[in-house]
């Protein structure tokens, strides 16, 4: 594509402003973070004029944030995991087998990405109850392991989708040929697909992580003082005698860090698996 | 394993079914037994009388429904304001989501100094946990001490009176931007994605035959990207129709009647109302809603592509 | 093929349901023995549940969950060594309350003994998750007649086994700044168009002074003064019956007066229309940027909290307009319940009778500076501060009234404290509220109500 002038002239004209409605709220969490608490009362500071890291320690004693980071992390890797290696296998059903119910199973999977969360709060939240019930032991209800179920409603729809489309871009002519040197359906699977797929199971990896940090509706109902994750925790620092603004900024940031960076490591896989898997899609 | 075995079960025709066992029965688990739970629960009486009880709700047939579809009477009008911010809400954050990321997308996809930097910094509020970046904004929008009244008031002078940004009808511009400022990088990290499976060799082709930017944009860009932007426009709607962290975290289980999204209408009718019947009875709606919308969808897509 | 699918699918999700439903009625009598069971024999003739231990919500009533924890914990043991029962305490944030108190409805599993705000007690009663306190029970706490008649009233309708006791009380009071009245030259208000003339005096934008706040933009403080208001205007929001009846003049008025106080008066900051709770009201109050302030009697520990004295401000009862009833609070205050699903119902009653005895209360509401609700314990939360510990109980015994007995209460506060929420929000970006607005907001809200049941 040969560039304009007037294209170039464009681009800028795009550019400025996004990067300034994008940069804002960052600046804004990070110089806020960075203040005393009575210099987030008064009207806004552009610049900390007492630029602090006090509030950086505050935030572990004003709520257990240790204890929400580390359940945060807990549930988010476990429903990761699971979400992408129940989502490998059934995508490499879709995707390389004509069954049965074929159509039935991935149409059962899209619809799902139409059911609002609300639906099934109460429904799961009454099946949970009920597990521990039956099995007479805290198994589901208020724990990591029922949050972890609950997290693969919205990962697992996605990642099969766009996991099966990565799959589907993967020349068939590899693991058949390995398949008629004698190798089983799963030898292939690991052998042959999954190594090309990496990019499509990085990118299904990093959406369903990050789904689980950011969750909150669930977490809400579903979570005692000993599971919260930092979604609801770091509502926590609103409801005390004061609304510690420059803390709420400054857990923001905090609990942001390590998402952003790792998402921001592993973006050019996340763009390869996206466009195999949305575009074949 | 030796060959008669193997005759008698056809590995063929069963592995395809192992393979897909673990997502089925998850699926039975988290999906179609709580969505049967939850039909179940709009057909009955499931109000505060019978929580701790709840199979013995009254069974209560299409009452919940016609309780809430009943427009002439306030709480079915209230569903239907609240379906029409909803729609206003989702039309505008999609239509302004997709447009700001095909923009960015396409300025962006020939190398220039600052391109890697940008890309960078553009996908930085979808990394953001939602909450995260919500409350940051929330902050921002504060009446006294916000940035934005800052900026608008204090600073340009454009009004008298500091305005309001969460309550009122001003809380309805806040919840489209806030939920905007999430989502269109993920429209634009799509889009970024689909243009980069567009052979250049179409764009030099192009170039040769005296195309200008503009057209190469207009015939080869979108026409190549019309597959990706169907599926994206409708996922970006099915999930912007359900959106619950934006104005949960930016009004509380009590928003402004401008900003009252139908998911919070349900949340509130159920957990803080305690009448589950009606709840379920608005989320089965929802979800018939969604359900139709993708079924035109697809139907359109079908006729367009064939 | 897909409509096969689709069926078996759904066969197979009935009968998971089916088979979870079953198990629910049989499984509550076959635990008897999980982890909190009573294990051991008891170790005493006069500790006859010794070896038991009890889960205890506690609402926060002080400054911080910590501070709550710090208060209790000493009581708890104190109760350990007397009783031999162990009581493990997790003190909830009253905006986790409702949901913590109904997944444990639901669920059944939760604590033995629970707090509850008491305008729920009625509603939480229809519940059927408490324990009703029936004359054994009443016994065994040391009879219903150890409490303040008033106060016993917000236990529950009369006529029916209460599922809550009074523990702690607090009241409505009209909290003024000394310093700013005395500079204007202000004697505390004693109808309504004094408080109004006094804010006026008060007000000033352009300094940051504003006569009055209020939580504006909070939803259960907006039907607590609309509850009040209506009262003092010689009505009620709900019938003898208890069904809703807002509509009427003296609900009107009451809502009217309560939003006038920023749209008309303009004695109340706008920005207040977006306190979503409390504490920034409080925190206004205690900086003194604001002459009066109606709130209950714990915010005497959250303005100490925030640097402000109890001899910094003065209390005095919420006036009524000239000629209307001196109706300046409801009871308001925490009860305490068992959830009747408790395995040890007979320690959760000495818990109970514990945590009401005369000397406990007076450790405990001195502590939360609240008002014991049970008989002959002194105000001592407000010992050093006569004027205090003389106002709070004239206002609970002469000018509060119980708040509205019904099991809808709580549909009430989402109606109407949602709708007068909704109408400040409108006052505070300048559009007027007429009559008419407000009488369309009380129709609405009653039809809700009387819809959703």
């Amino acid at each position: 594509m040969f560039e304009t002038k007037g294209f170039k002239v464009f681009r800028w004209v795009v550019l400025i402003p996004l990067a300034l409605f994008v940069l804002v709220p960052l600046y804004t969490m990070i110089t806020s973070a960075l203040k005393p608490m009575r210099d987030v009362l008064g009207t806004f500071q552009w610049l900390p004029a007492h630029p602090t890291f006090q509030p950086f320690a505050d935030i572990w004693t004003t709520v257990p944030l240790g204890r929400y980071f580390a359940n945060s992390l807990f549930v988010s890797v476990i429903a990761m995991v699971c979400s992408v290696i129940i989502a490998i296998f059934a995508s490499y059903a879709i995707s390389r087998y004509r069954f049965r119910g074929r159509g039935a199973f991935s149409g059962v999977v899209l619809a799902t990405q139409m059911f609002p969360g609300v639906l099934f709060l109460l429904p799961l939240f009454i099946i949970f109850v009920n597990l521990d019930r039956l099995a007479g032991a805290h198994l589901f209800y208020q724990t990591r392991l029922g949050l972890i179920v609950t997290y693969l409603t919205f990962t697992l729809p996605f990642s099969i989708y766009m996991l099966s489309g990565y799959f589907d871009g993967i020349p068939r002519d590899l693991d058949e040929a390995a398949r008629v040197d004698g190798t089983s359906a799963l030898g292939a699977l690991f052998r042959v697909v999954l190594p090309s797929a990496r990019p499509g199971i990085i990118a299904v990896a990093v959406y369903s992580f990050m789904t689980a940090w950011g969750e909150l509706l669930f977490a809400s109902a579903l979570t005692n003082a000993q599971t919260r994750t930092l979604s609801v925790g770091l509502q926590a620092y609103s409801s005390e005698v004061n609304v510690y603004w420059n803390q709420v900024m400054a857990a923001s940031l905090v609990v942001s860090v390590p998402v952003v960076v790792g998402f921001l490591v592993l973006q050019r896989y996340l763009v390869a698996g996206l466009t195999a898997g949305a575009v074949k899609a | 394993m030796s060959r008669r075995l193997a005759g008698r079960v056809n590995w063929n025709k069963v592995t395809p079914y192992l393979l897909i066992l673990p997502a089925i029965l998850f699926e039975l688990l988290i999906h179609v037994t709580p969505m049967i739970v939850g039909v179940w629960m709009s057909f009955v009486n499931l109000t505060r009388f019978f929580i701790t009880n709840w199979l013995a709700a009254p069974v209560a047939g299409f009452a919940n429904y016609s309780i809430v579809l009943n427009f002439d009477k306030p709480l079915g009008r209230q569903l239907a304001q609240s379906f029409g911010v909803t729609l206003a809400f989702a039309v505008l954050t999609v239509g302004l989501s997709f447009i700001l990321g095909t923009l960015a997308a396409i300025v962006l996809q020939r190398q220039f100094r600052a391109r890697g930097p940008l890309r960078t910094l553009f996908l930085i509020p979808y990394a953001l946990p939602a909450y995260a970046g919500i409350i940051t904004w929330k902050f921002m929008l504060q009446r006294d001490n916000g940035l934005i009244n800052q900026l608008l008031v204090n600073d340009l002078h454009l009004f008298d009176q500091a305005p309001f940004w969460l309550i009122g009808d001003n809380a309805f511009v806040s919840l489209v931007v806030v939920s905007i400022w999430h989502q269109w990088p993920f429209a634009f990290l799509m889009t970024m994605a689909g243009m980069q499976s567009i052979p250049d060799e179409l764009y030099e082709a192009a170039a040769i035959d005296g195309a200008s930017v503009w057209r190469q944009i207009r015939h080869i860009t979108f026409g190549m990207m019309r597959p990706v932007n169907t599926v994206l426009v409708l996922l970006l709607f099915l999930w912007t129709f359900r959106e619950f962290n934006t104005p949960f975290v930016l009004f509380g289980s009590a928003p402004a009647k401008s900003a009252n999204l139908l998911v919070v209408t349900i949340y509130n009718s159920s957990f803080i109302q305690w009448n589950f019947g009606l709840g379920a009875a608005m989320s089965v709606l929802l979800m018939v809603f969604l359900i139709l919308v993708s079924a035109l969808w697809a139907l359109w897509n079908r006729r367009v592509h064939n | 093929m897909k409509v096969r699918f689709l069926a078996a699918s759904a066969a197979a999700a009935l009968m998971l349901s089916a088979l979870t439903a079953c198990s629910t009625p049989t499984s509550e009598s076959t635990d008897t023995s999980g982890p909190t069971g009573t294990g051991s024999a008891p170790s005493a003739a006069d500790q006859p549940y010794a070896g038991t231990t009890l889960t205890y919500w506690a609402t926060n009533q002080g400054s911080s969950l910590d501070d709550d924890k710090a208060i209790l914990q000493p009581e708890l043991d104190k109760f350990k060594q007397q009783t031999g029962i162990t009581v493990n305490l997790e003190v909830i944030p009253w905006s986790d309350m409702t949901n913590n108190t109904l997944q444990a409805a639901i669920s059944g599993q939760g604590p033995d003994v629970v707090n509850i705000g008491n305008t729920n007690a009625t509603t939480l009663q229809a519940t059927n998750a408490f324990m009703p306190f029936d004359s054994a029970a009443l016994t065994a706490i040391g009879g219903k007649d150890k409490f303040v008649a008033s106060a016993w009233k917000t236990a529950g309708p009369a006529g029916k086994d209460p599922t809550s006791v009074p523990l702690y009380s607090q009241v409505y009071g009209l909290f003024y700044n000394k310093a700013m009245f005395a500079a204007a030259g202000l004697q505390p208000p004693t109808t309504w168009e004094d408080l109004v003339a006094d804010a006026k005096t008060l007000t000033d934008p352009a300094k940051g002074t504003w006569g009055i706040v209020a939580p504006a933009g909070t939803v259960n403080v907006s039907m607590h003064i609309e509850y009040i208001f209506a009262a003092q205007n010689g009505g009620s929001p709900f019938l003898d019956d208890g069904t809703p009846d807002f509509v009427t003049q003296a609900n009107i008025d009451a809502v009217k007066r309560y939003i006038d106080l920023m749209a008309t008066d303009k004695v109340l900051n706008p920005s207040a229309a977006q306190y979503s709770d409390g504490v920034q009201a409080t925190n206004e109050f205690a900086t003194g940027k604001v002459g009066m302030y109606m709130a209950q009697t714990g915010n005497v520990n959250a303005l100490a909290q925030q640097g402000m004295k109890p001899d910094q401000y003065g209390v005095v009862p919420v006036p009524a307009p000239a000629g209307g009833k001196s109706v300046g609070s409801f009871i308001a205050g925490t009860n305490i319940s068992v959830f009747s699903f408790t395995q040890h119902k007979e320690a959760a009653l000495e818990f109970v009778k514990f945590m009401t005895s005369a000397a406990e209360q007076e450790i405990l509401n001195k502590a939360f500076r609240m008002i014991s609700p049970v008989q002959g314990v002194p105000a001592s939360a407000f010992a050093e501060w006569p004027e205090l510990m003389q106002v709070w109980p004239t206002i609970l015994q002469n000018n509060a009234i119980p708040m509205a007995l019904v099991s809808t209460v709580s549909a009430y506060q989402t109606n109407v404290g949602g709708g007068i929420v909704a109408l400040f929000a409108q006052a505070a970006s300048g559009s007027p509220v007429t009559e008419d607005t407000i009488k369309t907001m009380l129709d609405e809200a009653q039809q809700k109500m009387l819809a959703a049941g």
